[in-house]
């Protein structure tokens, strides 16, 4: 029995220990901004006296089970109390707690510093993305955009070989300056979310109707990777957040092209489109906003999301789809996609709705019809 | 002798169980009831397991192998609901039915009509709760935590039911607790003073009192959400003006006390079981006593510490960091006295003692990675992460389980008259003991390495550690039908007990013959120095 038992640990301990070896990463990491150095640090200290009392604490619990046993023949002592070892085991544990606090609420207070920031970003959650929002001096949007997760179905689904970058990246990252200080405020569309980059060693819930804060001074240029972390739903384990650090100059040219593409954009909802133009954009929406409830095929998933397919409202009046996509339907997965997509956008989704999965309206919805419809913004 | 049969003479009814299964339905008898609280909170380990096996399943790999992400996160949910509020919770309301009248020296519980509908709304309350599976649109799947608004306005249909069920079992607990706290109080033989309880009786008194003040504050919680959800009320709902967080904070005003619940009676069986199997009186009787309390009373003001990154204001992080940090100092002080206890004792190691010292180790573990997230700074790391779910399987598997399974072997020939099969139940046990670390040791790692929790399917880099874990689980929840033989033979065929099953065991119920007459004491006992613990 002995034996068998000695084989079996000695077998977990080695496998264990091999695995250390390989695998990549067995500990917290330690970032590359000054804080999540700071909660790295911590971090080790609390293991190691964790560590240090385990080693004392199960080391005499060990030696007791190995020589305080009845099979060696010893009596049993008949002590129960001792006032001086109680008080003892009171003490000394309170002032181990007193000596981590204390770096513990240094850390935090640094962490609470929100202010004197070089630049805004507003992080929205949304079921399953992030919306981020760049926001000037005065808190107005300059511009904004989605980032969906870009790891294809056929990955996920095991038909395709899975990339070193599975489920943690992204159509569009997230992308700041580095050495400046950015602010982060956080806040959701829907559900609860919570936006987490390890790397920087912050992490806070993004709670709608409420606007949470965070910072960052990020030295390195590099890309960095994070995952949602409250559930929020079907696709919660898909909505990755990925920041990209620029070099200061490099972050300003592509700030300064962002802002000017933002105004060609703009400029486009005056336009017509053909059918040809509006199918080839609208499944490009199609795919990015709107697969993960109605599927890529348009059979939804009945009855929480239905099928686009032989839809009533994709066969009828044009008005209603539009209005409908545009103001979701309150109190379901159905978002309001007027405050995500821009006319454009819009129009050809639902174009692209009405003329696929073997639906055939036999229309066109422009941006102008959008534009009408709410109210011309 | 005499007065038995004087006493049949009166009352011939009451002294025998009624044949067939209206025996079950109709019993107010405390160890039937017990037996019913355990056989069902059994099936409900094993529903709950075959969950978490369908969970790990899909873990296995990454990728999307055997279910879909909505299915998914309903065998999350309803893992932990199953698990909290059917296995373990009713687990230990039966071990109290079965064990506080025999140690405290009364005929049965204060309640006993009260006690038999407080089990029988259980069956009805999971078996409502269950059936959301199988309706249109699925069952739970907001997290056994169900946060607002995703249990509200983005709920399946079926979350009605839920409310419903968790009504039910908040009533059965509480009238559970009332039960307890009456028989505690009113019913312990003459010279069993508090501090002479056993500390069986004493953990469950105050977890009882903890009952009564949480129950009503979680059916508070669910009654909101059934008005926003069906009476349009903003409770939760930020577009009218509500606030999704302050559910967080009725939640955890529960949910900490909660975690208390599943976590004081086991420490009343540790602190029976190794004193018995050391040979030798419990360390510090009434620091252990002390120590219960204040964890009791720590545990209304920390609950914030689930929602560090709510975004609370920073003297709100720092008060409750300390008062979390604060509770170690009790919960050190239990661990220190059991090991005194071990210390300079005759020690042997039958299956009880032996799932009592895994608990006392893989508690601590599950101690120290509690102490290490209510460092707040650090806490932001981990939240949300398989760290937290190693942290809390920790407690509640080899913690809580552990201390279960300890307890019915160890009062298994005082309820049934026949003893286990020693070599199977080591068996079990260390099955069990090696499937529970494969299972959560490596979650620490991936947890650290920044997988977050309740996703169907994960990045590369945490494929070994979830293999690992998932192999573990098969191990573990397989080895459990070894226990589900051993009790079935023990009832069969088990060879006859002593009244007095261990050499060391101190107590009322073990002057009782082996099984237990039918009702107890129904004289009270003498209480004598020898069968106290104090
Ligand atoms: C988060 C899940 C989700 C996403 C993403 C989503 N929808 Fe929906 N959609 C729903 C739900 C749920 C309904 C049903 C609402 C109801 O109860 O009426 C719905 C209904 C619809 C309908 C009406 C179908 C019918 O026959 O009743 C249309 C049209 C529609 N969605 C278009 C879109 C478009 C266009 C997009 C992408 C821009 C999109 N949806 C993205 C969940 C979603
Ligand atoms: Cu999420
Ligand atoms: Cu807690």
């Amino acid at each position: 029995m002995k034996k068998i038992i000695l084989q079996v640990v000695g077998t977990v301990i080695l496998t264990v220990s091999a695995l250390w070896v390989q695998a990549d990463e067995l500990n917290l990491r330690a970032g590359v901004t000054e804080i999540s150095k700071e909660v790295y640090s911590l971090h080790m200290l609390i293991l190691w006296i964790c560590v240090a009392i385990g080693v004392v604490v199960f080391g005499v619990l060990f030696y007791s089970v190995y020589a305080h046993r009845k099979s060696k023949g010893v009596e049993a002592a008949q002590f129960h109390h001792s006032t001086k070892l109680e008080l003892a085991w009171t003490i000394v544990p309170t002032l181990i707690l007193v000596g981590m606090a204390y770096p513990a609420t240094e850390t935090l207070i640094k962490m609470y510093d929100t202010g004197g920031e070089d630049m805004t970003v507003e992080v929205r959650g949304y079921q399953w993305k992030w919306q981020y929002k760049y926001l000037d001096e005065d808190y107005n949007r300059t511009f904004s955009f989605f980032s969906n997760l870009a790891t294809p179905r056929s990955q996920i689904n095991n038909r395709q070989v899975k990339t070193d970058t599975y489920l943690l990246e992204v159509d569009e990252p997230l992308r700041i300056p580095t050495n400046r200080k950015v602010r982060f405020l956080i806040t959701a569309e829907d559900v609860i979310h919570a936006w987490w980059v390890p790397d920087f060693g912050i992490k806070r819930d993004a709670v709608p109707g409420v606007v949470n804060d965070l910072w960052a001074i990020v030295p390195e240029p590099g890309i960095y990777r994070g995952q949602c972390t409250e559930l929020c739903g079907k696709d919660h384990g898909f909505m990755p957040i990925v920041v990209e650090a620029l070099p200061e100059a490099e972050f300003d040219a592509w700030y300064a092209s962002r802002v000017s593409t933002e105004v060609v954009r703009t400029e486009s909802f005056d336009d017509t489109f053909s059918h040809e133009q509006l199918m080839a954009k609208g499944e490009e929406v199609y795919g990015t906003y709107c697969s993960a409830c109605h599927l890529a095929n348009g059979q939804g998933i009945p009855p929480a999301f239905p099928a686009i397919a032989g839809s009533a409202v994709a066969m009828g009046p044009k008005d209603d789809h539009l209005r409908l996509v545009i103001e979701g339907v309150a109190g379901t997965g159905m978002q309001a996609f007027g405050k995500q997509l821009d006319p454009v956008e819009l129009a050809s989704v639902v174009h692209f709705q009405r003329h696929s999965f073997g639906n055939d309206a036999g229309d066109l919805s422009q941006p102008a019809d959008v534009i009408n419809l709410s109210g011309g913004q | 002798m005499s007065e038995v049969i004087h006493a049949d003479h009166h009352d011939d009814h009451h002294h025998g169980p009624e044949k067939g299964l209206l025996r079950w339905l109709y019993t107010t008898n405390h160890k039937d009831i017990g037996t019913l609280y355990l056989w069902f909170s059994f099936a409900m380990f094993l529903i709950g397991g075959v969950l978490a096996l369908v969970i790990r399943a899909e873990l296995f790999q990454p990728g999307l192998q055997f279910v879909q992400p909505e299915f998914f996160n309903q065998m999350t949910t309803n893992h932990g609901l199953i698990m909290v509020f059917g296995a373990i919770m009713p687990a230990f309301v039966g071990l109290a039915n079965w064990l506080i009248p025999m140690q405290v020296g009364a005929p049965d519980m204060a309640l006993p009509r009260m006690n038999n509908l407080s089990f029988w709304i259980l069956p009805f309350a999971f078996g409502m709760m269950i059936s959301t599976l199988f309706m249109e649109g699925g069952g739970p799947n907001f997290g056994w935590t169900f946060y607002a608004p995703l249990s509200t306005t983005y709920a399946p249909d079926s979350v009605t039911y839920f409310i419903f069920a968790v009504h039910l079992m908040g009533a059965s607990s509480i009238m559970g607790s009332i039960n307890i706290i009456a028989t505690i109080l009113n019913m312990r033989a003459p010279g069993m003073t508090l501090m002479k309880m056993p500390l069986f009786v004493w953990t469950w008194l105050i977890t009882a009192y903890l009952l009564i003040a949480v129950m009503p504050v979680l059916a508070g919680a669910v009654t909101m959400m059934l008005f926003d959800i069906h009476f349009d009320t903003s409770f939760f709902n930020a577009a009218g003006g509500g606030d999704p967080v302050m559910f967080q904070h009725i939640f955890w005003f529960f949910g900490h006390p909660e975690v208390y619940i599943m976590i004081l009676p086991a420490f009343g069986i540790v602190s029976h079981i190794i004193p018995t199997f050391a040979r030798k009186p419990l360390f510090g009787y009434s620091s252990m006593v002390y120590a219960v309390a204040s964890i009791a009373f720590l545990s209304f003001i920390v609950w914030a510490h689930h929602m560090f990154t709510v975004g609370m204001p920073l003297a709100g992080q720092l008060f409750f960091m300390y008062s979390t940090m604060l509770i170690a100092v009790p919960t050190g002080v239990k661990v220190f006295n059991w090991i005194a206890t071990m210390w300079r004792g005759a020690m042997t190691f039958e299956t009880p003692m032996l799932f009592a010292i895994a608990f006392v180790v893989l508690f601590t573990m599950g101690g120290f990675s509690g102490l290490m997230l209510a460092i707040t700074p650090v806490d932001y790391q981990y939240h949300d992460t398989y760290f937290v779910v190693a942290h809390f399987h920790y407690v509640l598997v080899p913690g809580a389980l552990f201390s279960i399974i300890a307890a019915v072997y160890f009062w298994l020939p005082k309820w049934t008259g026949k003893m286990y099969d020693e070599s199977l139940g080591k068996l079990h046990f260390w099955l069990s003991f090696i499937g529970v670390n494969i299972t959560f040791f490596p979650q620490h790692f991936s947890g650290l390495a920044g997988m977050p929790r309740r996703i169907p399917d994960y990045a590369l880099q945490f494929a070994d550690f979830n293999m690992l874990s998932s192999i573990g689980a098969f191990i573990f929840g397989f080895s459990q039908l070894v226990f589900l033989y051993i009790l079935i033979n023990t009832i069969r065929s088990g060879k006859p007990a002593e009244g007095r099953s261990w050499e060391g065991a101190k107590g009322l119920e073990w002057t009782l013959p082996s099984p237990a007459p039918y009702h107890s004491f129904t004289h009270p006992p003498k209480v004598t120095e020898a069968e106290i613990q104090g």
